[in-house]
Protein backbone atom coordinates (compact mmCIF):
# COMPACT_ATOMS: atom_id res chain seq x y z
CA UNK A 1 0.00 0.00 0.00
CA UNK A 2 0.86 3.43 -0.14
CA UNK A 3 3.55 5.61 2.13
CA UNK A 4 1.62 7.37 5.38
CA UNK A 5 4.53 10.21 4.37
CA UNK A 6 3.91 12.30 1.61
CA UNK A 7 5.04 10.38 -1.58
CA UNK A 8 5.46 13.26 -3.47
CA UNK A 9 8.49 14.69 -1.41
CA UNK A 10 10.76 13.87 -3.87
CA UNK A 11 8.66 15.79 -6.64
CA UNK A 12 7.69 18.95 -4.36
CA UNK A 13 10.23 21.14 -6.28
CA UNK A 14 8.24 21.11 -9.10
CA UNK A 15 5.01 22.93 -8.17
CA UNK A 16 2.43 22.77 -11.16
CA UNK A 17 1.26 26.04 -12.66
CA UNK A 18 -1.48 24.88 -14.43
CA UNK A 19 -2.95 27.85 -16.88
CA UNK A 20 -5.80 28.80 -15.43
CA UNK A 21 -8.98 29.76 -16.04
CA UNK A 22 -10.06 27.53 -18.35
CA UNK A 23 -13.22 28.77 -20.28
CA UNK A 24 -15.80 27.01 -22.88
CA UNK A 25 -17.48 28.98 -24.94
CA UNK A 26 -20.51 28.34 -26.77
CA UNK A 27 -19.18 24.78 -26.83
CA UNK A 28 -21.14 22.45 -29.27
CA UNK A 29 -19.85 18.28 -30.35
CA UNK A 30 -22.33 16.87 -32.62
CA UNK A 31 -21.58 12.94 -33.42
CA UNK A 32 -23.84 12.82 -36.47
CA UNK A 33 -26.68 13.80 -35.85
CA UNK A 34 -26.85 13.53 -32.38
CA UNK A 35 -25.64 16.81 -30.32
CA UNK A 36 -23.58 15.27 -27.42
CA UNK A 37 -22.50 18.95 -26.16
CA UNK A 38 -25.15 21.40 -26.38
CA UNK A 39 -23.99 25.35 -26.17
CA UNK A 40 -21.70 24.76 -22.83
CA UNK A 41 -20.81 28.25 -21.65
CA UNK A 42 -18.28 27.71 -18.65
CA UNK A 43 -15.44 29.04 -16.79
CA UNK A 44 -13.11 27.01 -14.27
CA UNK A 45 -10.92 29.09 -12.24
CA UNK A 46 -10.22 27.09 -9.22
CA UNK A 47 -6.89 25.50 -8.71
CA UNK A 48 -8.49 22.82 -6.74
CA UNK A 49 -10.49 19.72 -7.44
CA UNK A 50 -13.26 19.54 -9.67
CA UNK A 51 -15.72 17.20 -10.42
CA UNK A 52 -18.10 17.02 -13.74
CA UNK A 53 -21.01 14.54 -12.89
CA UNK A 54 -24.19 13.66 -14.48
CA UNK A 55 -26.52 11.02 -15.44
CA UNK A 56 -25.08 8.49 -18.21
CA UNK A 57 -25.37 9.96 -21.44
CA UNK A 58 -25.06 13.28 -20.17
CA UNK A 59 -21.70 13.85 -22.28
CA UNK A 60 -19.30 13.99 -19.15
CA UNK A 61 -16.69 12.11 -21.13
CA UNK A 62 -17.16 13.90 -24.68
CA UNK A 63 -16.40 17.27 -22.29
CA UNK A 64 -13.31 15.65 -20.53
CA UNK A 65 -12.31 14.67 -24.04
CA UNK A 66 -13.02 18.12 -25.45
CA UNK A 67 -11.41 19.67 -23.13
CA UNK A 68 -8.00 17.54 -23.27
CA UNK A 69 -7.92 17.97 -27.31
CA UNK A 70 -8.76 14.05 -28.19
CA UNK A 71 -11.50 15.21 -30.40
CA UNK A 72 -12.18 18.92 -32.04
CA UNK A 73 -15.83 20.86 -31.17
CA UNK A 74 -18.28 21.31 -33.93
CA UNK A 75 -18.66 24.64 -32.91
CA UNK A 76 -17.50 27.04 -30.10
CA UNK A 77 -13.90 27.13 -28.14
CA UNK A 78 -11.88 25.95 -25.39
CA UNK A 79 -9.37 27.98 -24.09
CA UNK A 80 -6.33 27.79 -21.49
CA UNK A 81 -5.48 30.96 -19.80
CA UNK A 82 -6.62 32.50 -23.04
CA UNK A 83 -4.94 30.13 -25.17
CA UNK A 84 -6.44 27.46 -27.30
CA UNK A 85 -5.34 23.69 -26.72
CA UNK A 86 -2.30 23.22 -29.51
CA UNK A 87 0.63 20.61 -29.23
CA UNK A 88 2.64 22.72 -26.35
CA UNK A 89 -0.72 22.98 -24.19
CA UNK A 90 -1.68 19.14 -24.87
CA UNK A 91 1.84 18.44 -23.16
CA UNK A 92 0.97 20.25 -20.16
CA UNK A 93 -2.33 17.91 -19.61
CA UNK A 94 -2.38 13.79 -19.34
CA UNK A 95 -5.39 12.00 -19.06
CA UNK A 96 -6.68 8.88 -16.77
CA UNK A 97 -9.17 6.62 -18.78
CA UNK A 98 -11.94 4.79 -17.68
CA UNK A 99 -10.62 1.46 -17.98
CA UNK A 100 -6.96 1.25 -17.53
CA UNK A 101 -4.67 1.37 -21.17
CA UNK A 102 -1.42 -0.16 -20.64
CA UNK A 103 1.03 -1.36 -23.11
CA UNK A 104 1.89 -4.93 -23.33
CA UNK A 105 5.33 -4.16 -21.59
CA UNK A 106 6.55 -4.31 -18.13
CA UNK A 107 4.92 -1.98 -15.15
CA UNK A 108 8.15 0.13 -15.86
CA UNK A 109 8.36 0.15 -19.11
CA UNK A 110 5.04 1.53 -19.54
CA UNK A 111 5.74 4.70 -17.56
CA UNK A 112 9.05 5.01 -19.26
CA UNK A 113 7.31 4.57 -22.92
CA UNK A 114 4.98 7.49 -21.92
CA UNK A 115 8.18 10.04 -20.67
CA UNK A 116 10.03 8.95 -23.86
CA UNK A 117 7.10 10.26 -25.92
CA UNK A 118 7.08 12.92 -24.01
CA UNK A 119 10.76 14.10 -24.65
CA UNK A 120 12.29 12.72 -21.40
CA UNK A 121 16.15 11.96 -21.65
CA UNK A 122 16.96 8.65 -20.30
CA UNK A 123 18.59 9.94 -17.34
CA UNK A 124 15.76 12.07 -16.11
CA UNK A 125 13.15 8.88 -17.50
CA UNK A 126 14.73 6.38 -15.17
CA UNK A 127 14.57 8.83 -12.15
CA UNK A 128 10.95 9.74 -12.48
CA UNK A 129 10.10 6.05 -13.19
CA UNK A 130 11.64 5.05 -9.85
CA UNK A 131 9.47 8.41 -7.95
CA UNK A 132 6.68 7.45 -9.91
CA UNK A 133 6.22 3.38 -9.23
CA UNK A 134 7.28 4.54 -5.58
CA UNK A 135 4.26 6.82 -5.77
CA UNK A 136 1.53 4.42 -6.59
CA UNK A 137 3.05 1.80 -4.62
CA UNK A 138 4.15 -0.37 -6.99
CA UNK A 139 8.40 -0.45 -6.63
CA UNK A 140 7.92 -4.51 -6.22
CA UNK A 141 6.08 -4.99 -9.37
CA UNK A 142 8.31 -2.52 -11.53
CA UNK A 143 9.52 -5.70 -13.95
CA UNK A 144 6.02 -7.34 -13.96
CA UNK A 145 4.02 -7.31 -17.02
CA UNK A 146 1.51 -4.73 -16.87
CA UNK A 147 -1.47 -6.75 -17.54
CA UNK A 148 -1.39 -8.99 -15.18
CA UNK A 149 -1.72 -6.76 -12.31
CA UNK A 150 -5.07 -6.56 -10.57
CA UNK A 151 -7.66 -3.60 -11.74
CA UNK A 152 -6.63 -1.89 -8.99
CA UNK A 153 -2.88 -1.73 -9.44
CA UNK A 154 -3.33 -1.23 -13.08
CA UNK A 155 -5.31 1.99 -12.54
CA UNK A 156 -3.10 3.03 -10.01
CA UNK A 157 -0.33 2.58 -12.59
CA UNK A 158 -2.17 4.22 -15.14
CA UNK A 159 -2.47 7.64 -12.32
CA UNK A 160 1.26 7.06 -11.57
CA UNK A 161 2.18 7.33 -15.53
CA UNK A 162 -0.16 10.31 -15.92
CA UNK A 163 1.79 12.01 -12.66
CA UNK A 164 4.97 10.99 -13.44
CA UNK A 165 5.01 13.38 -16.87
CA UNK A 166 4.50 16.09 -14.26
CA UNK A 167 1.20 18.03 -16.10
CA UNK A 168 -0.43 21.20 -15.28
CA UNK A 169 -3.57 19.70 -15.63
CA UNK A 170 -5.14 16.10 -14.92
CA UNK A 171 -7.80 14.82 -16.55
CA UNK A 172 -9.40 11.37 -14.91
CA UNK A 173 -12.78 9.96 -16.70
CA UNK A 174 -14.28 7.38 -13.82
CA UNK A 175 -11.05 6.68 -12.51
CA UNK A 176 -12.11 4.80 -9.80
CA UNK A 177 -15.86 3.18 -11.25
CA UNK A 178 -14.80 -0.66 -11.44
CA UNK A 179 -12.54 -0.36 -8.57
CA UNK A 180 -12.77 -1.87 -4.64
CA UNK A 181 -12.77 0.50 -1.76
CA UNK A 182 -8.93 0.45 -0.99
CA UNK A 183 -8.25 0.81 -4.26
CA UNK A 184 -10.17 3.29 -4.65
CA UNK A 185 -9.22 5.20 -1.75
CA UNK A 186 -5.44 5.07 -3.09
CA UNK A 187 -6.44 6.39 -5.93
CA UNK A 188 -7.98 9.44 -4.04
CA UNK A 189 -5.41 10.16 -1.75
CA UNK A 190 -2.36 10.41 -4.60
CA UNK A 191 -5.33 12.81 -6.52
CA UNK A 192 -5.35 14.73 -3.11
CA UNK A 193 -1.55 15.03 -3.06
CA UNK A 194 -1.12 15.92 -6.72
CA UNK A 195 -3.30 18.62 -6.36
CA UNK A 196 -1.30 20.12 -3.01
CA UNK A 197 1.41 19.97 -5.93
CA UNK A 198 -0.88 22.61 -7.62
CA UNK A 199 -2.27 20.32 -10.26
CA UNK A 200 -5.46 21.34 -11.75
CA UNK A 201 -7.77 17.96 -11.44
CA UNK A 202 -10.65 17.40 -13.36
CA UNK A 203 -12.69 14.51 -12.86
CA UNK A 204 -15.28 12.80 -14.08
CA UNK A 205 -17.10 10.82 -11.29
CA UNK A 206 -20.60 9.19 -10.83
CA UNK A 207 -19.42 8.33 -6.86
CA UNK A 208 -21.19 11.20 -4.73
CA UNK A 209 -19.10 10.25 -1.93
CA UNK A 210 -16.54 10.16 -4.38
CA UNK A 211 -16.69 14.20 -5.36
CA UNK A 212 -17.76 15.38 -1.67
CA UNK A 213 -14.32 13.61 -0.06
CA UNK A 214 -12.42 15.56 -3.53
CA UNK A 215 -14.29 18.34 -5.28
CA UNK A 216 -13.86 21.85 -4.30
CA UNK A 217 -16.52 22.47 -7.35
CA UNK A 218 -19.26 20.82 -8.91
CA UNK A 219 -19.91 20.63 -13.05
CA UNK A 220 -23.42 19.07 -13.44
CA UNK A 221 -24.43 18.06 -16.90
CA UNK A 222 -27.73 16.51 -18.09
CA UNK A 223 -28.48 16.62 -21.73
CA UNK A 224 -25.15 18.03 -23.26
CA UNK A 225 -25.72 21.09 -21.09
CA UNK A 226 -24.57 22.37 -17.82
CA UNK A 227 -27.49 23.28 -15.73
CA UNK A 228 -25.55 23.72 -12.45
CA UNK A 229 -22.02 24.74 -11.25
CA UNK A 230 -21.09 25.77 -7.81
CA UNK A 231 -18.80 24.72 -5.08
CA UNK A 232 -19.61 21.09 -3.83
CA UNK A 233 -20.70 22.35 -0.03
CA UNK A 234 -23.39 24.22 -1.55
CA UNK A 235 -24.14 21.71 -4.58
CA UNK A 236 -24.51 18.74 -2.47
CA UNK A 237 -26.56 20.46 0.78
CA UNK A 238 -28.35 22.62 -1.50
CA UNK A 239 -28.49 21.69 -5.08
CA UNK A 240 -30.44 24.35 -7.49
CA UNK A 241 -31.75 22.79 -10.50
CA UNK A 242 -34.13 19.89 -10.53
CA UNK A 243 -31.92 17.53 -12.54
CA UNK A 244 -29.42 17.66 -9.22
CA UNK A 245 -31.31 17.40 -6.84
CA UNK A 246 -32.84 14.29 -8.05
CA UNK A 247 -29.30 12.91 -8.83
CA UNK A 248 -28.36 13.47 -5.55
CA UNK A 249 -31.61 12.07 -4.07
CA UNK A 250 -30.65 8.51 -6.05
CA UNK A 251 -33.55 9.64 -8.30
CA UNK A 252 -33.64 8.44 -11.57
CA UNK A 253 -32.48 11.15 -13.79
CA UNK A 254 -34.10 10.98 -17.77
CA UNK B 1 5.97 -52.53 -50.71
CA UNK B 2 9.93 -53.56 -50.37
CA UNK B 3 11.15 -51.18 -52.69
CA UNK B 4 9.27 -48.67 -50.37
CA UNK B 5 10.69 -50.00 -47.21
CA UNK B 6 14.07 -50.29 -48.46
CA UNK B 7 13.82 -46.97 -50.04
CA UNK B 8 12.71 -45.60 -46.39
CA UNK B 9 15.66 -47.18 -45.00
CA UNK B 10 18.01 -45.73 -47.16
CA UNK B 11 16.20 -42.41 -46.64
CA UNK B 12 16.80 -42.73 -43.28
CA UNK B 13 20.85 -43.60 -43.96
CA UNK B 14 21.34 -40.47 -45.94
CA UNK B 15 19.75 -37.93 -42.82
CA UNK B 16 21.72 -40.43 -40.38
CA UNK B 17 24.97 -39.79 -42.30
CA UNK B 18 24.38 -36.51 -42.92
CA UNK B 19 24.78 -36.73 -46.98
CA UNK B 20 26.68 -34.00 -48.49
CA UNK B 21 24.29 -33.74 -51.17
CA UNK B 22 21.25 -33.54 -48.79
CA UNK B 23 23.07 -31.20 -46.43
CA UNK B 24 24.12 -29.30 -49.26
CA UNK B 25 20.84 -28.57 -50.85
CA UNK B 26 19.02 -28.13 -46.94
CA UNK B 27 21.74 -25.70 -46.68
CA UNK B 28 20.50 -23.63 -49.58
CA UNK B 29 17.18 -24.26 -49.10
CA UNK B 30 16.92 -22.52 -45.61
CA UNK B 31 19.67 -19.63 -46.63
CA UNK B 32 17.19 -18.99 -49.18
CA UNK B 33 14.06 -19.13 -47.01
CA UNK B 34 15.69 -17.19 -43.86
CA UNK B 35 17.06 -14.33 -45.94
CA UNK B 36 13.70 -13.50 -47.98
CA UNK B 37 12.03 -14.13 -44.58
CA UNK B 38 14.52 -11.38 -42.66
CA UNK B 39 13.74 -9.10 -45.95
CA UNK B 40 9.97 -9.67 -46.04
CA UNK B 41 9.86 -9.10 -42.19
CA UNK B 42 11.06 -5.49 -42.88
CA UNK B 43 9.22 -4.60 -45.41
CA UNK B 44 5.74 -6.59 -44.12
CA UNK B 45 5.86 -5.04 -40.85
CA UNK B 46 6.93 -1.28 -42.16
CA UNK B 47 3.89 -1.50 -44.88
CA UNK B 48 1.53 -3.17 -41.83
CA UNK B 49 2.22 -0.75 -39.22
CA UNK B 50 1.69 2.26 -41.80
CA UNK B 51 -1.21 0.65 -43.06
CA UNK B 52 -2.66 0.58 -40.06
CA UNK B 53 -1.26 4.03 -38.29
CA UNK B 54 -1.63 6.32 -41.78
CA UNK B 55 -4.52 8.03 -42.86
CA UNK B 56 -3.84 8.32 -47.43
CA UNK B 57 -7.04 7.84 -50.38
CA UNK B 58 -6.76 4.37 -51.12
CA UNK B 59 -5.70 2.60 -48.15
CA UNK B 60 -8.55 0.42 -47.68
CA UNK B 61 -7.91 -1.10 -51.29
CA UNK B 62 -4.06 -1.42 -50.73
CA UNK B 63 -4.85 -3.41 -47.56
CA UNK B 64 -7.50 -5.55 -49.61
CA UNK B 65 -4.81 -6.65 -52.24
CA UNK B 66 -2.54 -7.01 -49.47
CA UNK B 67 -4.80 -9.33 -47.94
CA UNK B 68 -5.76 -11.16 -51.26
CA UNK B 69 -1.94 -11.64 -51.81
CA UNK B 70 -1.83 -13.42 -48.87
CA UNK B 71 -2.79 -16.65 -50.93
CA UNK B 72 -0.43 -15.53 -54.23
CA UNK B 73 0.09 -19.03 -55.92
CA UNK B 74 3.40 -19.46 -55.98
CA UNK B 75 3.86 -19.78 -59.28
CA UNK B 76 2.15 -17.05 -60.00
CA UNK B 77 4.87 -15.05 -57.86
CA UNK B 78 7.76 -17.13 -59.89
CA UNK B 79 6.23 -16.27 -63.12
CA UNK B 80 5.99 -12.53 -61.40
CA UNK B 81 9.42 -12.30 -60.74
CA UNK B 82 10.33 -14.38 -64.07
CA UNK B 83 9.27 -11.76 -66.44
CA UNK B 84 10.87 -9.26 -64.62
CA UNK B 85 14.28 -10.96 -64.43
CA UNK B 86 14.54 -12.19 -67.85
CA UNK B 87 17.18 -11.05 -70.56
CA UNK B 88 14.01 -9.09 -72.02
CA UNK B 89 12.35 -7.84 -69.05
CA UNK B 90 13.15 -4.41 -67.43
CA UNK B 91 15.89 -5.88 -64.53
CA UNK B 92 17.15 -8.38 -67.24
CA UNK B 93 20.66 -6.62 -67.13
CA UNK B 94 20.83 -7.83 -63.55
CA UNK B 95 21.62 -11.29 -65.07
CA UNK B 96 19.65 -12.52 -61.68
CA UNK B 97 17.59 -15.33 -63.23
CA UNK B 98 18.56 -18.88 -62.43
CA UNK B 99 20.13 -17.62 -59.10
CA UNK B 100 19.68 -18.08 -55.45
CA UNK B 101 19.04 -14.07 -55.46
CA UNK B 102 16.25 -14.55 -57.86
CA UNK B 103 15.00 -17.30 -55.63
CA UNK B 104 15.12 -14.76 -52.39
CA UNK B 105 13.16 -12.09 -54.61
CA UNK B 106 10.39 -14.74 -55.59
CA UNK B 107 10.09 -15.80 -52.22
CA UNK B 108 10.25 -11.88 -50.98
CA UNK B 109 7.02 -11.14 -53.07
CA UNK B 110 5.04 -14.56 -51.83
CA UNK B 111 5.96 -13.92 -48.36
CA UNK B 112 5.56 -9.99 -47.80
CA UNK B 113 1.74 -10.22 -48.27
CA UNK B 114 1.90 -12.51 -45.51
CA UNK B 115 3.67 -10.92 -42.76
CA UNK B 116 2.58 -7.49 -44.09
CA UNK B 117 -1.40 -8.32 -43.86
CA UNK B 118 -0.76 -9.70 -40.72
CA UNK B 119 0.97 -7.03 -39.06
CA UNK B 120 -1.56 -4.52 -40.10
CA UNK B 121 -4.06 -6.64 -38.65
CA UNK B 122 -2.34 -6.67 -35.10
CA UNK B 123 -1.40 -3.30 -35.32
CA UNK B 124 -5.43 -2.54 -35.96
CA UNK B 125 -6.31 -4.06 -33.18
CA UNK B 126 -4.02 -2.57 -30.74
CA UNK B 127 -4.50 0.45 -32.07
CA UNK B 128 -8.36 0.73 -31.93
CA UNK B 129 -7.43 -0.24 -27.75
CA UNK B 130 -4.52 2.06 -27.23
CA UNK B 131 -5.08 5.04 -29.86
CA UNK B 132 -6.51 7.43 -26.94
CA UNK B 133 -4.11 6.51 -25.09
CA UNK B 134 -1.62 6.85 -27.14
CA UNK B 135 -2.80 10.53 -28.43
CA UNK B 136 -3.05 11.80 -24.93
CA UNK B 137 0.45 11.00 -24.53
CA UNK B 138 1.23 13.21 -28.00
CA UNK B 139 2.29 10.58 -29.53
CA UNK B 140 3.14 11.20 -33.74
CA UNK B 141 2.13 8.88 -36.35
CA UNK B 142 5.88 7.18 -36.42
CA UNK B 143 6.08 6.79 -32.27
CA UNK B 144 2.28 4.78 -32.74
CA UNK B 145 3.78 2.62 -35.48
CA UNK B 146 6.38 1.56 -33.63
CA UNK B 147 4.99 1.19 -30.31
CA UNK B 148 2.09 -0.87 -32.24
CA UNK B 149 4.93 -2.94 -33.39
CA UNK B 150 6.44 -3.30 -30.36
CA UNK B 151 3.39 -4.43 -29.12
CA UNK B 152 2.46 -7.32 -31.72
CA UNK B 153 6.01 -8.62 -31.07
CA UNK B 154 4.48 -11.85 -30.38
CA UNK B 155 1.55 -11.76 -33.10
CA UNK B 156 4.86 -10.55 -35.43
CA UNK B 157 6.61 -13.39 -34.55
CA UNK B 158 3.89 -15.86 -35.41
CA UNK B 159 3.49 -14.02 -38.52
CA UNK B 160 7.43 -14.34 -39.28
CA UNK B 161 6.90 -18.22 -38.65
CA UNK B 162 4.36 -18.52 -40.94
CA UNK B 163 5.96 -16.62 -43.79
CA UNK B 164 9.01 -19.05 -43.22
CA UNK B 165 6.79 -22.12 -43.45
CA UNK B 166 5.14 -21.07 -46.60
CA UNK B 167 8.31 -20.07 -48.10
CA UNK B 168 10.28 -22.88 -47.27
CA UNK B 169 7.32 -25.54 -48.48
CA UNK B 170 6.77 -23.82 -51.78
CA UNK B 171 7.86 -25.17 -54.95
CA UNK B 172 6.40 -23.13 -57.84
CA UNK B 173 8.44 -20.05 -57.42
CA UNK B 174 12.03 -21.15 -56.96
CA UNK B 175 11.53 -24.16 -59.82
CA UNK B 176 10.70 -21.36 -62.28
CA UNK B 177 13.20 -18.37 -61.39
CA UNK B 178 15.89 -20.63 -59.90
CA UNK B 179 15.18 -23.52 -62.31
CA UNK B 180 16.78 -26.36 -60.28
CA UNK B 181 20.32 -26.52 -61.18
CA UNK B 182 22.50 -28.94 -59.46
CA UNK B 183 24.49 -27.36 -57.20
CA UNK B 184 23.43 -23.41 -57.98
CA UNK B 185 20.18 -23.81 -57.22
CA UNK B 186 17.98 -26.94 -56.24
CA UNK B 187 15.85 -26.46 -53.07
CA UNK B 188 14.33 -29.38 -50.97
CA UNK B 189 11.23 -29.07 -52.70
CA UNK B 190 12.63 -28.82 -56.47
CA UNK B 191 14.65 -31.65 -55.56
CA UNK B 192 11.77 -33.41 -54.54
CA UNK B 193 10.26 -33.25 -57.26
CA UNK B 194 12.89 -34.10 -59.70
CA UNK B 195 14.31 -37.01 -57.67
CA UNK B 196 11.05 -38.52 -57.45
CA UNK B 197 10.34 -38.03 -61.70
CA UNK B 198 13.77 -39.60 -61.70
CA UNK B 199 12.91 -42.70 -59.56
CA UNK B 200 15.54 -41.83 -57.19
CA UNK B 201 13.06 -42.20 -54.16
CA UNK B 202 15.54 -42.45 -51.28
CA UNK B 203 16.57 -39.14 -51.76
CA UNK B 204 13.08 -37.43 -52.04
CA UNK B 205 11.65 -39.18 -49.12
CA UNK B 206 14.96 -37.97 -46.94
CA UNK B 207 14.11 -34.53 -48.15
CA UNK B 208 10.70 -34.56 -47.62
CA UNK B 209 11.17 -35.98 -43.55
CA UNK B 210 13.26 -33.25 -43.38
CA UNK B 211 11.14 -30.52 -44.31
CA UNK B 212 8.18 -32.02 -42.49
CA UNK B 213 10.52 -32.08 -39.38
CA UNK B 214 11.24 -28.29 -40.23
CA UNK B 215 7.20 -27.71 -40.92
CA UNK B 216 6.96 -29.74 -37.09
CA UNK B 217 9.59 -27.44 -35.90
CA UNK B 218 8.08 -24.51 -36.94
CA UNK B 219 4.52 -25.30 -35.82
CA UNK B 220 6.04 -25.98 -32.50
CA UNK B 221 7.25 -22.58 -32.20
CA UNK B 222 4.35 -21.13 -32.58
CA UNK B 223 2.60 -22.56 -29.98
CA UNK B 224 5.83 -22.00 -27.90
CA UNK B 225 5.34 -18.07 -28.96
CA UNK B 226 1.46 -18.16 -28.05
CA UNK B 227 1.69 -19.84 -24.44
CA UNK B 228 4.84 -16.86 -23.81
CA UNK B 229 2.07 -14.55 -24.66
CA UNK B 230 -0.44 -15.87 -22.84
CA UNK B 231 1.71 -16.52 -19.75
CA UNK B 232 1.97 -12.14 -19.44
CA UNK B 233 -1.04 -11.22 -20.70
CA UNK B 234 0.24 -10.15 -23.76
CA UNK B 235 -1.82 -11.62 -26.60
Amino acid sequence: MLDSTSPLQALEGHLASPPLPVELKELVYEAGSKRVINGIDLTIDTRRISAIMGPNGAGKSVLLRLMHGLIAPTRGEILWAGRRVDRLMARRQAMVFQRPILLRRSVAANISHALGLRGIERGERAIRVGEALRLAGLQRHASTPARVLSGGEQQRLCLARALSLEPDVLFLDEPTSSLDPASTLAIERLLLDAQRRGIKVILVTHDVGQAQRLAHDVIFLHRGCVIEHQDSESFFTNPRSEGAQAFLSGGLVL
Amino acid sequence: MTDFIDAFRRAVGLIGTLDPTLVEILGLSLKVSFSAVVIASLLGFAIGGALAVYRFPGRSAVSAVLSALMGLPPVVAGLTVYLLLSNVGPLGVLQLLYTPTAMIIAQVVLVTPIIGALTRQSCQDLLEEYDEQLRSLGASSSDIVVTLLWDGRYRLITAVLAGFGRAIAEVGAVMIVGGNIDHVTRTMTTAIALETSKGNIALALALGIVLLGLAFAVNAALIGVQRLANRFAYA
